[in-house]
């Protein structure tokens, strides 16, 4: 079923997939984009936001007058203006409720008080020194395992019935009485306590918006980066009581999301607010400590795990999750599923059973746990199992490969229905796990370790293999507030033969303009760099739910596929009555319908778009015109895998740790554009090494937040990373049109166990009794380790 | 105060207030936005510009301190509708994503072609380390100031 090789341009395959350079580069690269700063309107005022410096604490009272007086700034808002409008609460992504300024108390620090408008930035920045607010500090509770214990503050006050800091009860998935007796029989038991630390997925591009409301037409346009601009829209309407006919947003460029830009954050309100409030447009934009003080964090999930083996084989996995949210629920995930994907922990083993507890609580840190290069959840899960199964090959003296090749899913096993209830599509695990070790030369790279040992150097091999449920989703089990998880698509195919696809979903540096157009390109036989394709504006493209999750291609370039091919079907019937035969005489070749059995008589789509606008006859009954829209709505997730090997050397002295190899072998079914897929790996490896070794959201006990800036959060330079080595096998997905997979979070998700895995037993060369280390592994947490006190971070 | 920069050839004169960015000075005044901003703490190289021939980041300097002295940015690197190789080793070797560290990583790029024409792998790394790249994982950008030194050489080479 796998095949190593990937599908190369060649005389039968003009155009289509293939290693096309991106369109979309031509802007970039003459410092030509449009992102959220560069967008400057006539008459347009500055926002700027003024934030807690406590973690907890009660307001007594805000007074803006100083700030009033100050030259140029034309209005300062609190709480208490948002009240009058009905705003000063907005919804959050997860149907809690999230504070635009804080009114009664502040929650974290950073939180959004009050909100300047001035004629310039730097003027709005000078005045917020000039509130003064009369804080009276709580108690602060920041250690997620300590927010339920009797005596830690209440911080939901606001929620009628709240009485402690639980945010979502306790949510369970598989089977634990199944579970408990796989635990009873088993041979070997492990149990570790493994946190996921807090990181951030920090785009280079913050956020803010530009909003301008037109008094005189009610309508407002908005200028935001964002990965789901529909959604966005659909949330304004209803926390602003607008029409949501009269909203318009535009993403234009966006430096990079992550899924950070998923969210509707306070400072939109305000700026919408500002902007209808001064009837003039108003931009917003955050520096860069705001945004990672404030902004959708990911991750803070502190998992107690226990995994078991009988006959030498996986047989069991157990689950219990805290999780950290912040002081809001503000998680990015389907409606139904609060801890996310993340049962989806049972990895790509055969386990006769597995049983997941999750709850979440809220703490006085920001919130979010939005996911970073991460289908919800899905990176926590992945890491807790691949490093409770290398702990378990520990235990029981096994190569960590080899307990995976005897516990992986066979590839005649697929469809296969997990212990957590997901029905994997497709797969062949061994082969790919079998690229890996050959790329990597495995055996041989064992041999290296062993000697180093000899000469007391610390080398480490660290393995993972990953499954992941990606393409969010099938309407039936998923939706986001209610909105389900479907893709729309429009297609013109104008008389020329030049066409435009419009697509709900947002790039933000995935490369859309070029991947969507080689689909539509294969589909038709138009070349890619004739159709043009529109996303990221309300106004020009139809509605669906956006670019996060790796859902763009599962999704959105399903219904890409699938609407060029409702054109095709039209264009045959076209070219049947130009040919004058029926259409199933006819027979389909890139670009072109042909008689079958006389190849010389054809249509090209270019013949039949002329056709289709002309004056000309057409079939009977049929409109005219050459264009299809579509709402694609999946059957199911898709899933992608991947087999990884990384080496790193530990610098006994300073406990610096080097990763020296990078393997990274994905299989995410059919590749569109190979160079834009190895791309992607490439930044989400760079990210997964910024994860297990450098980045880190920590706080001090009264709720500080240590790393506010690029000098604290440590994010890989081209330093860090080594030169990458990818392989790939190809495993089509069975469902989808063109068998793809979706590969955007693969190598975020899994290269942390990877490394981990590799420090571990790097460390354990010298250092036997480690047997676990939180991330990041930073040389003081390190050292830490080889002194036998190694703590999760704070 | 009143300061005079030159920007990509071109005399750019402003009344500023003293503390002003070179940053929003280059993308307010001439409106060239293809320098971009991305932290608080000179960490991200986003802003990086050539300030008389040196990679500056343009965050970390005064306008008032450009008073008198040749910029170029990202704007300037394409001559007569000509890219900079650098710009197409970009495009040809995928070494950008969202695009919002790119213009930073090319000046970079530009500055060390111009010291060390046949740089190594090594020399490249250390050359862009002071800018972040969030997308690509810099492998990319390697490649492409490879193919851009390997292009000019073969154009000197026919000259
Ligand atoms: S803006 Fe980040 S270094 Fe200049
Ligand atoms: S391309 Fe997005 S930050 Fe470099």
């Amino acid at each position: 079923m796998a095949t190593t090789v990937e599908q190369p341009a060649s005389p039968e395959r003009p155009i289509g997939f293939g290693r096309l350079r991106r369109k979309e580069d031509a802007r970039f690269i003459r410092g030509q984009g449009t992102y959220l700063d560069d967008i400057r309107l006539p008459g347009m005022l500055h926002g700027a936001i003024l934030r807690s410096p406590f973690a907890h604490a009660k307001i007594n009272s805000i007074d803006t007058s100083k700030a009033l007086e100050l030259d140029g700034v034309a209005a300062v808002v609190t709480a208490k203006d948002l009240e009058t409008l009905g705003l000063a609460w907005m919804p959050t992504i997860s149907y809690d409720t999230q504070a635009v300024l804080a009114g009664d108390k502040v929650r974290f620090q950073g939180q959004e008080v009050a909100f300047v408008i001035a004629t310039d930035e730097y003027v709005a920045r000078d005045a917020l020194p000039l509130i003064e607010v009369d804080y009276e500090p709580l108690p602060v509770v920041v250690d997620a395992r300590k927010a339920l214990d009797p005596d830690a503050p209440l911080i939901r006050d606001d929620k009628p019935g709240q009485v402690d800091n639980l945010a979502t009860p306790t949510w369970e998935a598989g089977d634990e009485e199944a579970a408990d007796r796989a635990f009873a029989e088993a041979d070997v038991v492990v149990t570790r306590d493994i946190m996921y630390p807090r990181c951030h997925p920090a785009p280079m591009e913050t956020c803010g918006m530009i909003a301008d409301f037109d008094p005189k037409t009610g309508q407002l346009d908005i200028y935001n980066g964002n990965q789901a601009p529909h959604v966005h829209r659909t949330v304004y309407a209803h926390v602003a009581g607008l029409p949501e006919h009269m909203i318009r947003i535009m993403c234009n460029d966006i430096g990079g999301g992550f899924g950070n830009k998923v969210p509707v954050y306070p400072g939109y309100v305000c700026t919408i607010a500002a902007s209808i409030v001064a009837g003039a447009p108003v931009k917003w934009i955050e520096d860069r400590s705001e945004h990672l003080t404030s902004t959708g964090f990911a991750r803070d999930y502190n998992m107690h795990a226990s995994i078991c083996a009988k006959d030498g084989r996986i047989t069991g996995l157990e689950v219990d999750v805290i999780a950290d949210h912040g002081a809001w629920d503000s998680t990015a995930q389907p409606t139904k599923f609060p801890a996310g994907f993340f049962h989806i922990c049972s990895g790509s083993y055969t386990l006769d059973a597995s049983h997941v507890k999750v709850k979440a609580v809220y703490t006085n840190k920001a919130a979010g746990g939005v996911a970073y290069r991460c289908s919800f959840r899905i990176t926590e899960a992945v890491y807790m199992v691949e490093r409770m199964v290398d702990a378990l090959a520990t235990e029981m003296g096994v190569d960590p490969i080899e307990l995976r090749m005897r516990s992986f899913i066979a590839p005649e096993q697929f469809p296969y229905e997990t212990t957590t209830g997901w029905t994997y599509d497709s797969g062949n695990y061994a082969e790919t796990m079998k690229v890996a070790m050959e790329i990597a030369d495995y055996e041989e790279l064992r041999r290296e370790q062993a000697a180093k040992k000899e000469r007391g150097e610390l080398m480490g091999i660290g393995v993972a293999f990953f499954t992941e449920g990606v393409g969010a989703g099938p309407r039936k089990h998923m939706d986001i507030l209610g909105m389900s998880m479907n893709d729309g698509a429009d297609l013109r195919v104008h008389p020329s033969g030049k066409a435009v696809v419009s697509i709900s979903c947002q790039t933000q540096g995935q490369g859309h303009e070029t991947t969507f157009a080689q689909i539509v390109a294969e589909e038709l036989g138009i070349p890619p760099e004739d159709i043009e394709v529109r996303h990221g504006d309300t106004d020009k493209s139809p509605y669906g739910l956006g670019t996060y999750g790796s859902r763009s291609t599962p999704v959105s370039g399903a219904a890409v596929s699938l609407v060029s091919r409702k054109v095709r079907d039209k264009a045959r019937l076209i070219a049947a009555t130009m040919l004058e035969t029926r259409p199933e005489d006819l027979a389909w070749e890139k670009g072109r319908w042909f008689v079958k059995g006389d190849p010389e008589q054809g249509a090209t789509i270019e013949d039949i778009a002329l056709r289709a606008y002309s004056g000309e006859e057409l079939p009977a009954g049929m409109e005219g015109g050459l264009d299809a829209q579509i709402v694609y709505d999946p059957p199911n997730l898709t899933y992608p895998y991947g087999a990884y090997i990384c080496v790193v050397d530990i610098d006994p002295e300073t406990a610096q740790v080097k990763v020296r190899r990078f393997i990274a072998v994905d299989d995410c079914g059919v590749r569109i554009n190979p160079m834009i897929v190895d791309g992607q790996i490439h930044g989400g490896l760079a990210e997964g090494i910024g994860i297990a070794l450098m980045e880190l959201i920590s706080f001090d006990s009264e709720g500080n937040c240590l790393n506010s800036s690029f000098m604290d959060y440590l994010i890989p330079t081209a330093m860090e990373c080594p030169e990458f080595e990818l392989g790939m096998t190809v495993t089509p997905c069975p469902h989808h049109p063109l068998g793809a997979k979706g590969v955007g979070e693969s190598p975020n998700v899994g290269s942390p166990p990877a490394i981990v895995n590799a420090v571990i037993d790097a460390l354990r060369q010298g250092y036997p009794e480690v047997d676990h280390i939180d991330m990041p592994c930073t040389p003081d947490r390190v050292w830490a380790a080889m002194q036998g006190r190694a703590e999760p971070p704070q | 105060m009143q300061v005079t920069i030159t920007i990509n050839g071109e005399e750019v004169t402003r009344d500023v207030e003293p503390r002003m960015l070179l940053v929003h000075f280059i993308r307010e005044t001439p409106g060239l936005t293809g320098t971009h901003w991305g932290c608080d703490t000179s960490n991200c190289g986003a802003c990086i510009v050539r300030l008389d021939g040196q990679a500056v980041k343009s965050c970390t300097v005064l306008a008032a301190m450009a008073d008198g002295h040749e910029v170029t940015t990202v704007e300037g690197l394409e001559r007569d509708g000509r890219l900079d190789p650098v710009q197409e080793g970009f495009h040809e070797k995928h070494a950008l994503h969202c695009g919002f560290c790119t213009p930073g990583m090319m000046m970079a790029s530009r500055a060390l072609l111009d010291e060390n024409p046949d740089p190594t792998d090594e020399e490249i790394r250390t050359a862009i380390s002071g800018g972040i790249c969030r997308c690509t994982g810099y492998q990319n950008i390697v490649a492409a100031v490879r193919w851009a030194a390997e292009r000019e050489a073969e154009v000197k080479q026919e000259a």
